[in-house]
């Protein structure tokens, strides 16, 4: 917990180290330019020390709590971008989100209670599985409605076709007819076997 | 007969309606915007330091018996540039206090931002690590919590404050909550 708090502060001036090096004005005398090379390059393995100590910091705490953590990330909602999880989005938000988690999950809460905080500051929409209640009774509800009316009306148009079927039976006459010319076709095919 | 032979037409065009109110709707309503599950909830409760005067703190138990609004805002903000002359506009007609939250940014950058473009706050707070943000819901920059007097939240401004969201949407809540 004291880590990511320190990796947070220390991320701030690894920033400002990144963005302030591209606006030091080079100046006109080449004596000058060497000492803002210098500077800049301190600057940047600086920045670069820094960035790849809260890199250290964050990755090394315990591998278990990290999966814990990305288990968790994976049923939320990234807010800023929707069509990823907190797992997978670098947005700054998500990052804060993670950090969020694991610190809850090192403080001993449950997978429940974490989520239940997320929810109740961010809404279900936060949730990749929204629960089942009133308002997400048509998402739920809904393919299954839409499968039974499916089915209904296979049903109802099987019922039809054979109820059809029946009253269309074919009358002793027309049923001699269809004796007759199924005959005569067997017959030609028996006369030219092709 | 005939009439059964309508039934895919009646079917096709209803389906037409149907994709054509989510069309109509998904253009009318922006669908980045996620309702707070925080109104007419208590505001979570901070203790953060100003930004002007680091020593100084303020709480919400500070704020209590006021309507007043929190503004979630960042240099680093581009859509605040737009909502800040709004804001600063706003505050000199003194109708209630307006609390800056400055989130996730450089105490100099918020500073010179201020003397920059004008201080609508009646004071500014740092949330340098955007840890009250997270407990207030906020997922973008922008936003805008209209508070009551009793501490709960009763509205929730998503992106910039603009003259129009001013007059017909937060003003109107305003003048509710200061008669009642």
């Amino acid at each position: 917990m004291v880590s990511a708090r320190d990796t947070q502060s220390i991320v701030i001036p690894a920033k400002a180290g990144i963005q302030g090096a591209p606006t030091i004005r080079m100046p006109a005398f080449a004596g000058m330019t060497n000492i803002v090379v210098f500077l800049r390059h301190t600057l940047l393995a600086l920045a670069f020390a820094f960035g790849f100590a809260s890199t250290t910091a964050i990755a090394a705490p315990d591998t278990a709590l990290e999966e814990h953590v990305t288990h968790i990330s994976e049923r939320l909602r990234c807010l800023v971008c929707q069509n990823q999880s907190i797992a997978e989005s670098q947005a700054d938000l998500a990052n804060d989100l993670r950090r969020q988690v694991r610190e809850m999950l090192a403080a001993g809460k449950t997978d429940k209670e974490i989520l239940a905080y997320m929810v109740e500051r961010y809404g279900d929409f936060v949730l990749y599985d929204p629960p089942f209640q009133t308002t997400t009774l048509l998402l739920w509800g809904g393919p299954a409605a839409l499968m039974l009316i499916a089915l209904g009306g296979f049903a109802w148009t099987v019922r039809l076709r054979r109820r059809h079927a029946i009253t269309t039976a074919l009358s002793p006459e027309e049923s001699a007819r269809a004796r007759a010319l199924l005959g005569r076709d067997k017959d030609n095919n028996n006369e030219n076997p092709a | 007969m005939k009439a059964k032979a309508l039934i895919p037409l009646v079917i096709f065009v209803a389906l037409i309606g149907f994709f054509g109110v989510a069309l109509w709707h998904a253009q009318t309503r922006d669908m980045h915007e996620i309702p707070s599950p925080l109104i007419d909830k208590p505001a979570p409760a901070f203790t953060l330091a100003q930004l002007h005067v680091p020593e100084k703190t303020l709480s919400l138990a500070d704020m209590k018996g006021k309507v007043w609004l929190l503004n979630v805002w960042a240099s680093w903000c581009v859509a605040c540039r737009e909502e800040h002359p709004v804001l600063v506009g706003f505050a000199a007609q003194k109708v209630l206090p307006i609390i800056g939250l400055n989130y996730k940014d450089k105490r100099d950058d918020g500073l010179a931002w201020l003397a920059a473009g004008g201080d609508p706050y009646t004071a500014s707070i740092v949330d340098a690590d955007g840890r009250v943000g997270i407990n207030y819901g906020v997922y973008g920059v922008p936003e805008t919590f209209l508070i009551d007097g009793n501490g709960r939240i009763r509205y929730k401004q998503i992106g910039p404050i603009t003259p129009e969201v001013l007059d017909k949407v937060l003003l109107p809540r305003i003048r509710e909550l200061q008669r009642g």
